[in-house]
């Protein structure tokens, strides 16, 4: 379907597409590379009434190691996070990560600013952020991951304020994200993630609740030592699945702790985990 | 609003509406009907162009959007006895029934092998997963960018 | 040897159109002043209409005219109807419905169009279309076909004598099934869902319609597999001689049985164009598609099997209901009888009793959908052989064996009225059983329990018809003595461009690649059927090989007064007219069909023109058939299924074109695997609203959902009912697989307890399946 017409600015900076987002009020959204926002549009279940293009804004499109953090620019694609060295290094889990999502071409476009603002429950990075104590850092403040995620798209950004980067620690070693697709679908049915990293365990879910969760009942249990599948056994609880045609509530909670286990097991490098 | 594009190595200037879709920007104003639509939900892959070299869904991609950029459609990849290795792989090995998602799939295969000349079978499953087909149950287009890629093409 | 003829791998000559995106499909085509249509479609499963505001989408930008039932009304447009209903078969009367282009007073289905709106762009279309104001007084909905058939509150169709059932059909003998059932030492049951499933080709619907005020004349481009019979219902629904109409089907993106009849777009476009004064051309969403497109399959079956301690089956019985959706479709008898007709399959089954009924339900119609019904009886009677198998401990292929028609037995006449004329059952089976290496599984099911899987194997057999109705081919000279294919059946993905050159190469001895190819204009192909139900090769190509006699004989008049001699004296081969015994002596038909062209002279006795036609009918049918044997793993721990390894063995008789031949295996196969395992259209009790309305929810596999081992032979018995010996391909692997996988997915769960399990086998379903066999 053609989507609701609307305006269109593409600013060439960030201080330029703050003022316009200011200016414009809070009918306008952020366009980064389209791959949350246009499905929506061509469907009309959304219908802003202007779009700040920013992808002209090259400074929000790099990756740094600095000192004990990665920083990455907010516009960096999906592929490129996959295949960057440094971050294929300094934050494996993120690579990893992003080397799933979607498909190729999705890949090539979609960036992890636009995916982080939009706050998918089904969306993977905002695991990883968790997992990692990553820093939103935007045009006002720098949120930490733990304030960031709200709800389903929900987040506390400001109409008119930006993500311009995101900073994660320095979290090198083995990491793991499984996806589990009931078909290649560019979402998880449900999907779990782990690294052992040296500031403990990390381990962390996806599409099982309205925002990203963390399972730091696991992970206590795991550095306290206690054995993988067991500790795997606590990454349902308190976890309130939507059930779907595709998965009941049930299955999802089951599933969850299954490729829990199984993540921990393959993060540790136990054959057959 | 003003539309500058390099597409298929000609330079365009046009008009479109900020809603319009780069996928109706080249089949429309530009005549260039080989790009299809597929579906709405940026699943299918017939749409795929490439954008500075990388494959993309052009449906999910505003014209304007992509106004400053090059842009190379399945017009541009090889025509009358000049086709490209892939495209002739496609019908060396029967890759196509109804040829309307071929297009995308020669394209993001042209793609995949431009980055990796020679994919294993599992690594031409994951390079083609954003492309869909109905006819053809995808064994003989995985056949085809094996034979592509054997016959050492490089665009 | 004629690299080029019967047999041969032919790469084919439409693709390099194809691979250069050049093909041109109905979207690609846009008149001059093209108007884009918008259909408004009903938010609510079931409802009256209680107003309708179209002032102001009429006044929004662009907007050229906005049309609603009530024009329908005083347009005096006709609906859309069955082609053939229970009564032309000789089974009592059903309810026959007429389906309005845009509701009239009741919306039946969500996604039933309601009003269309035109504009000068399909932006313009769009956003006029969201003013349209609609009122609705929601009615219960009712979406199951088991729910429908006993509702006592919801009636799709208000004056259906039988609720929401429109009919009952019944083969067979109840008298002799039930007592050959009542002398049984054993006998198994089951019931089975076939979900409903959507085509899906990757090209959407869409049609550009334009009214010549000029004559009075309108032109159609349509996505359809059948311009005649597009042109047919259309005329019919716009109260125009079919003289009035042309239809054309450019290239077309698939269509799997959905696209072989006329929609009410069809009507509409036309209807709008000339409401209007300029073309209008309306391209589905696939959202559209996914709520508004016929759908398929969607039956529940009980079934019964009697047999004997050796497994020989004794008799067979079946009831199912079948869901026709809000409206009978034009072919949407075809599943219902299918279903129910091959339930025998390729066994000797002497007595059986099969019943369905069809049932109206808020949901967009149903019809045939690549197998049309095959699939569903298929399916039945091999999970009820696979259960016999297990009462009796007897191995899976063995029983089929054990009850295979054997070739002897041939021409074998089934209790449900089909003559199959040839086939080697058995050996196709063996032929399987070995390339599947069927003997050495135990040892790859502890392989794969070693690495934590369990490993089922399935078979399955399956036979099904090939060619519906009758067709006509045409071969035309032209006078540089060339010719050309004129083509009543309707390729959009099978190669006909390709495969019937072949023949013609073969039969006229002719260049190949001077061979031209028509089709799918009723301007310029004076009849034909268009293509479904795998019939091309068998009608299209027997009627074909009859142009091509009449061809021949035609020339050989020619060639004999060109050459002084009798036409008794000529001989015809590879192209060539020789006097029998004197090879030297001969004349190329090239050169006789140029003779046909003089200006004056011999034409004079002969006439003008070298050209043939032929038909073909079906009345004696074809009947593919194939053995199917698939491995499986299941991880049981998330119910996920992958496929090890697939085999499958057809008899499609001559095969005209081997690569384009595995093609269609290929293709039918990713179909039926995917019904089994990922595909199901969800509708939401009560609300009636489509819940997989997206590629996003709706399955279709992608390129990593297919086995990395498919092994497929075929095993010709040529068919002794056309002259080509061929028996349709389309199909087959679509038929084969949903019994096969079903059945290797339950033969890995059963040492846990599992003892049924209906598709599509999500993990989410395999799972549950198991826990609640291990409660």
């Amino acid at each position: 379907m053609i989507p609701v017409a609307f305006g269109y600015h593409r600013p060439q900076s960030v201080k330029e597409a703050a003022e316009m987002l200011t200016e414009l009020g809070d009918e306008a959204k952020i366009l980064a590379g389209g791959h949350s926002l246009l499905p929506l549009m061509r469907l009309r279940f959304a219908a802003p009434a202007a779009l700040v293009d920013i992808g002209d804004v090259s400074e929000l499109r790099f990756v740094e190691r600095d000192g004990g953090q990665v920083r990455v620019g907010a516009l960096t694609r999906h592929r490129d996070l996959a295949e960057h060295q440094v971050i294929q290094a300094s934050v494996p889990l993120l690579s990893a990560t992003a080397a799933q999502v979607g498909d190729p071409q999705i890949r090539n476009r979609g960036t992890i600013g636009g995916s982080i603002a939009h706050a998918d429950p089904a969306g993977e990075y905002g695991t990883v952020c968790l997992m990692l104590d990553a820093q939103i850092v935007t045009t006002r403040r720098r949120i930490p991951a733990a304030e960031f995620f709200l709800g389903r798209f929900t987040t506390p950004l400001d109409h008119d304020e930006l993500v311009t980067e995101l900073v994660f620690p320095f979290t090198p070693g083995e990491a793991v994200y499984i996806k589990f697709c009931h078909r290649l679908f560019d979402w998880a049915l449900v999907g779990a993630a782990a690294q052992q990293t040296d500031r403990g365990w990390r381990v962390g879910l996806v599409n099982v609740s309205e925002t990203p969760v963390r399972a730091v009942a696991v992970e206590r249990a795991l550095d306290e030592g206690t054995p993988y599948a067991e500790a795997a056994r606590l990454a349902s609880d308190g976890l309130h699945p939507t059930p779907s045609h595709r998965a009941s509530a049930e299955y999802k909670l089951h599933l969850t702790r299954v490729l829990t286990r199984r993540v921990i097991g393959q993060a540790a490098g136990v054959p057959g985990g | 609003m003003k539309v500058t594009l390099t597409v298929n190595g000609t330079r365009h200037e046009g008009e479109a509406e900020p809603r319009d879709l780069l996928v109706h920007y080249l089949r429309g104003p530009l005549g260039l009907t080989g790009t299809h639509v597929g579906c709405d939900t940026s699943q299918c892959g017939a749409c795929t162009v490439l954008l500075d070299g990388d494959a993309v869904k052009s449906c999910t991609m505003l014209a304007v959007q992509a106004s400053g950029h090059e842009v190379l459609t399945v017009e541009g990849l090889g025509c009358g006895d000049d086709l490209d290795p892939v495209q002739q792989a496609f019908i060396a090995e029967h890759g196509l029934q109804c040829g309307y998602c071929t297009p995308g799939f020669v394209l993001a295969a042209r793609h995949l092998l431009d980055r990796n000349p020679h994919p294993t079978e599992a690594e031409i499953r994951r390079g083609l997963e954003g492309n869909l087909c109905r006819c053809t149950g995808y064994v003989n287009i995985i056949r085809a960018v094996q034979a592509a890629a054997s016959s050492g093409s490089t665009a | 040897m004629n690299r080029f003829g019967i047999g041969q791998a032919v790469t084919r000559v439409e693709d390099r159109r194809f691979v250069t995106g050049h093909g041109r499909y109905t979207d690609d085509i846009t008149p001059s002043r093209c108007a884009y249509g918008f259909v408004v479609r009903s938010p609510v499963a079931h409802a009256r209409i209680t107003s309708v505001e179209v002032a102001g989408a009429a006044a929004a930008p662009g907007v050229l005219c906005v049309l609603t039932g009530e024009d329908v009304v005083k347009a005096g447009l006709r609906g859309f109807t069955a082609s053939a209903m229970p009564e032309d078969l000789g089974a009592p009367p059903g309810h026959r419905t007429f389906r309005p282009v845009l509701a009239i007073g009741k919306v039946r289905f969500a996604g039933e169009g309601v009003a269309f709106v035109v504009a000068d762009t399909p932006g313009h279309a769009a956003d006029a279309a969201d003013l349209v104001e609609i009122d609705y007084e929601t009615l219960p909905a009712v979406v199951r076909p088991d729910e429908a058939a006993v509702a006592r509150d919801s009636f799709v169709h208000e004056d259906c004598p039988g609720g929401n059932v429109a009919w009952g059909l019944m083969f067979g003998d109840a008298a002799a099934a039930d007592a050959a059932f009542a002398r049984a030492p054993h006998r198994v049951a089951v019931r089975l869902d076939n979900s409903r499933l959507s085509a899906s080709p990757l090209e959407p619907r869409g049609c550009v319609g334009e009214y010549h005020a000029a004559d009075g004349g309108y032109t159609l481009h349509t996505s359809t597999q059948n311009p005649h019979g597009v042109r047919q219902e259309v005329a019919g629904v716009l109260g125009v001689t079919e003289t009035r109409l042309r239809v054309v089907g450019p290239d077309v993106g698939g269509g799997f049985g959905m696209k072989a009849d006329a929609y009410p777009e069809d009507a509409l476009v036309l209807w709008a164009s000339r409401a209007c004064g300029r073309p209008v051309k309306w391209i589905a969403t696939r959202s559209e598609s996914l709520l508004s497109d016929t759908g398929g399959r969607d039956q529940v079956v009980d079934g019964e099997l009697a047999f004997d301690d050796e497994g020989k089956i004794l008799a067979v019985r079946a009831s199912a209901v079948h869901a026709l959706g809000a409206y009978i479709a034009p072919a949407g008898l075809v599943p219902s009888v299918f279903s129910l007709r091959f339930i025998p399959g390729a066994y000797d089954v002497t007595a059986a009793h099969l019943l369905t009924r069809g049932v109206f339900t808020n949901t967009s119609p149903l019809g045939p959908y690549r197998g049309a019904g095959r699939p569903e009886a298929t399916y039945l009677i091999e999970r009820l052989l696979d259960e016999a198998a297990l009462v009796l401990g007897l191995d899976r292929a063995e029983i089929r064996r054990r009850n295979l028609i054997p070739a002897s037995a041939l021409p074998y006449r089934t209790v449900t009225g089909y003559a199959y004329d040839s086939g080697e059952f058995g050996r196709v089976l063996d032929r399987c059983v070995t390339m599947a290496d069927w003997d050495g599984f135990e040892a790859r099911r502890l392989a794969s329990e070693a690495a934590g899987r369990r490993r089922g194997r399935g078979i399955a057999f399956y036979i099904e018809q090939g060619g519906v109705f009758n067709d006509r081919m045409e071969l035309r000279f032209d006078p540089g003595g060339t010719v050309t294919i004129v083509a009543g059946t309707f390729s959009h993905g099978q190669g006909h461009e390709t495969t019937y050159a072949q023949m013609v190469s073969d039969w006229l001895g002719v260049p190949f690649t001077d061979i031209r190819f028509i089709q799918g204009d009723t301007d310029k192909v004076p009849f034909g059927r268009g293509t479904y139900a795998a019939r091309s090769s068998m009608v299209g190509g027997s009627a074909l090989r009859r142009a091509a006699d009449a061809v021949i004989d035609r020339a050989a008049g020619m060639a004999a007064a060109l050459m002084e001699v009798s036409p008794d004296d000529l001989e015809f081969a590879g192209g060539r007219f020789t006097v029998r015994g004197d090879e030297a002596a001969g004349i190329d038909l090239t050169e006789v069909a140029r003779a046909f062209y003089y200006p004056m002279g011999i034409t004079d006795k002969f006439g003008v023109g070298l050209e043939g036609s032929g038909t073909w009918s079906t009345e004696r049918e074809n009947f593919p058939n194939g053995c199917h044997i698939c491995e499986v793993e299941v991880d049981t721990e998330t119910g996920e299924v992958t496929i090890g390894r697939y085999t499958l063995v057809d008899d499609i008789g001559t095969v005209i074109n081997p690569m384009i031949a595995e093609g269609q295996l290929h293709g039918g196969l990713a179909q039926g695997l995917a019904q089994a395992l990922l595909e199901q259209q969800v509708y939401e009790t009560g609300s009636g609203q489509l819940v997989t309305g997206s590629f996003g929810d709706y399955g279709v596999p992608r390129i990593g959902f297919m086995p990395a081992r498919v092994e497929s032979a075929f095993e010709p018995v040529p068919c002794l009912t056309n002259p080509l010996g061929v028996k349709g391909v389309g199909e087959g692997a679509t038929i084969g697989a949903p019994p096969a996988v079903m059945s290797a997915v339950l033969d890995a769960l059963r040492p846990l307890g599992v003892t049924h399990l209906d598709m599509p086998a999500t993990p989410d379903r395999v799972w549950q399946a198991i826990q609640g066999a291990q409660r």
